[in-house]
């Protein structure tokens, strides 16, 4: 288990049962399991109470776990006859994107993601979730042969944003993105999108524009990461936590300004604790949310979106 | 004291006083360092005369430059919530915005007006970087859409002129969502049937690049304008090496196929013209037919400190 900083309390009483439980595993005839269960449930209240009112940073913290489930384990657990689809067709297959077709439920239908990896080898594939133009260009053909074929598309969003790089620059990163954007406006079948760690930026955008969107209790979704806008506004990047208050980026700001349509719960103590949990409560969600869109014409699902996206934000956050 | 203070003094002083001298009469070109008087830089389009460089232009300046005799009417654009997240730094956003206001006489970073190019009927809008690095929030996302809207039912094209340092932090997600928001707008122009021409001006970039500026049915840059989405910094810091010469400027963009035309401010208004009329399959614009030159506006008031995404 990976603690983060303001887990200490909690990682120190799991420590001690651990110990505890070590120690009477090797001295025959020692009964530890009170105590230790009284520990447990100690560290259960801890965690309780850690989680219950995370402040925006700590949010942050929790969305980038490294041991939070990311799109390949959704992919695993929600989809069945998953079909890998790769290729822009102009330069290169991007990684740190993976989609195809899939059966949601037994329906088909197209998913496509960023990924970040679980591994320093995988992390170094993925390029840590940050795409280049070439993952936006894979989504766009994807999103494209789901709208020929009439499928519903499913976005999860897990990137620091689309990668800063030279060759990135060269081939069009902001073209890519505004073209994957363009595209989510322009289908004709339900789009939903499900951020299940970090929304950043224009590189979620791109995958994000959908007739829903979902968001699970502790990512976050953002116009700049906090600690960019620290250094900008603040010029000095320690400011994060400060910076990450006054952004919103939480699930719960956002739906309150009308940006996300759905929290989808987390067990206690993060997605990372029981990733099997927070797989089927996202499950649960996307069926539920294309419930709302199942019927409805393609003339219909287009003017949904739009209409969505231009009243968005008529209503401010009073606080 | 003595006599010459007494007796002289007075005189210097009165003599310095009674001369009224604008504050930024001379302007120094950013990229060769050339003095500029503030009257040949207004009759140069802000071109600097000496190396060419394109600077930045305030709204105002560029419909005036860009309309047949400088002549256009504004475009209401309907007004955001203020503040919608009582965002504070290190300051007020609400004070940083009345700071901005004051000093530009906008209301924000974005101009909306119509009028005519060469006789041709053109809805404009314009970004103003001098107006929190033309940072794009909740009202330049209303003014795009206002823009498109009115050339919708007008059946004009819109020309749309972007300098941005990207997003407006100051609004947090309701800044990132002025993408999507932007970009139904381009779908108004296209559905429509209308050309809708970018002019990528010094300097775009974040998220502004990332959504209306890429989507132009043409796409024309200013010279050595830069153009990218992540900040050229950032990037260096990312890969850990030198970035070439001229990468992310106008002509570097051209080169890798990111734009169809870089454009010399003075031949503008004529290209814009031309490729319009044949878009809407008008005949050729009368040349030599058009209007003088509008009169040199007052010098421009300096651009405040970068305060945009990266």
């Amino acid at each position: 288990m990976n603690y983060l900083d303001f887990e200490k309390p909690l990682s120190e009483i799991e420590g001690k049962a651990e110990e505890l439980r070590a120690l009477a595993r090797t001295t025959s005839g020692m009964d530890v399991s009170k105590e230790a269960e009284a520990l447990d449930r100690k560290a259960e209240t801890a965690l309780r109470d850690l989680y219950k009112n995370l402040t925006a940073w700590q949010k942050c913290q929790v969305a980038r776990h490294p041991d939070r489930p990311h799109c390949k384990d959704y992919i695993d657990g929600l989809f069945t006859e998953y079909t890998t689809l790769a290729g822009d067709r102009a330069f290169a297959d991007d990684h740190s994107v993976m989609g195809g077709l899939a059966r949601f439920n037994d329906r088909p239908v197209m998913v496509i993601g960023h990924e970040k990896g679980n591994d320093t080898k995988s992390r170094i594939e993925r390029n840590f979730g940050m795409a280049r133009p070439e993952g936006y260009r894979k989504a766009i053909r994807l999103m494209d042969l789901a709208d020929r074929f009439r499928l519903p598309v499913i976005t999860l969003v897990d990137t620091p944003g689309a990668y800063p790089g030279k060759g990135a620059e060269e081939r069009g990163q902001a073209e890519a993105i505004a073209r994957s954007t363009e595209k989510c406006l322009s289908l004709g079948v339900p789009l939903i999108s499900v951020v299940i760690g970090e929304g950043g930026s224009g590189g979620a955008v791109a995958f994000a524009t959908a007739n829903r969107v979902a968001m699970l209790e502790h990512s976050i979704y953002s116009v700049i990461s906090p600690e960019g806008c620290a250094s900008i506004l603040w010029k000095d990047a320690e400011k994060m936590r400060e910076a990450a208050e006054a952004l919103r980026l939480t699930a719960q700001d956002l739906a309150k300004l009308g940006i996300i349509d759905k929290i989808v719960p987390e067990p206690v103590g993060g997605a990372q604790r029981a990733p099997k949990d927070a797989i089927e409560a996202v499950g649960k969600a996307i069926e539920s949310l294309l419930g709302e869109l199942s019927g409805k014409s393609r003339a219909e699902l287009l003017a949904d979106r739009r209409r969505k996206y231009l009243e968005m934000g008529s209503k401010g956050l009073a606080a | 004291m003595n006599w010459i203070t007494n007796y002289v003094r007075p005189k210097i002083n009165s003599l310095f006083s009674r001369r009224e001298v604008p504050e930024n009469l001379w302007t120094k070109c950013p990229e060769c360092g050339t003095m500029l008087f503030h009257r040949e830089l207004a009759a140069n389009l802000n071109v600097c005369s000496a190396c060419d460089h394109h600077m930045t232009m305030g709204a105002r300046e560029r419909m005036m430059s860009l309309f047949d005799g400088g002549i256009f009417s504004e475009i209401k654009v309907p007004d955001p919530v203020v503040d919608p997240l009582g965002f504070r730094d290190q300051k007020k956003y609400s004070d940083r915005m009345k700071a901005a206001q004051k000093a530009s006489g906008a209301k924000d970073a974005m101009l909306v007006a119509e009028g005519e190019i060469a006789r041709t009927p053109v809805v404009a809008a314009v970004q103003d970087f001098s107006f929190m690095a033309g940072s794009m929030g909740m009202y330049v996302g209303n003014a795009i859409i206002a823009a498109a809207e009115h050339a919708v039912k007008t059946k004009k094209p819109l020309v749309l002129f972007s300098a941005s340092g990207g997003a407006r932090m100051q609004e947090g997600m309701l800044s990132l969502m002025q993408m999507p928001r932007t970009t139904v707008a381009v779908q108004l122009l296209k559905e429509a049937g209308l050309p809708y021409i970018m002019v990528l001006t010094h300097p775009t970039t974040g998220g502004v690049t990332a959504s209306y500026a890429m989507l132009g049915d043409i796409q024309i840059a200013e010279p050595n304008a830069q153009i990218g989405f992540a900040g050229a910094r950032v990037i260096e810091q990312t890969i850990r090496e030198k970035l070439p010469e001229g990468f992310q400027r106008a002509e570097y963009l051209l080169d890798h196929g990111m734009l169809d035309r870089v454009v010399h401010r003075k031949n503008l208004r004529e290209e814009l013209a031309t490729m319009i009329r044949m878009l809407m399959s008008l005949p050729p614009p009368i040349k030599g037919d058009l209007a003088p030159p509008p009169p040199p506006p007052e010098p421009e008031v300096l651009p405040t400190p970068a305060e945009s995404e990266g």
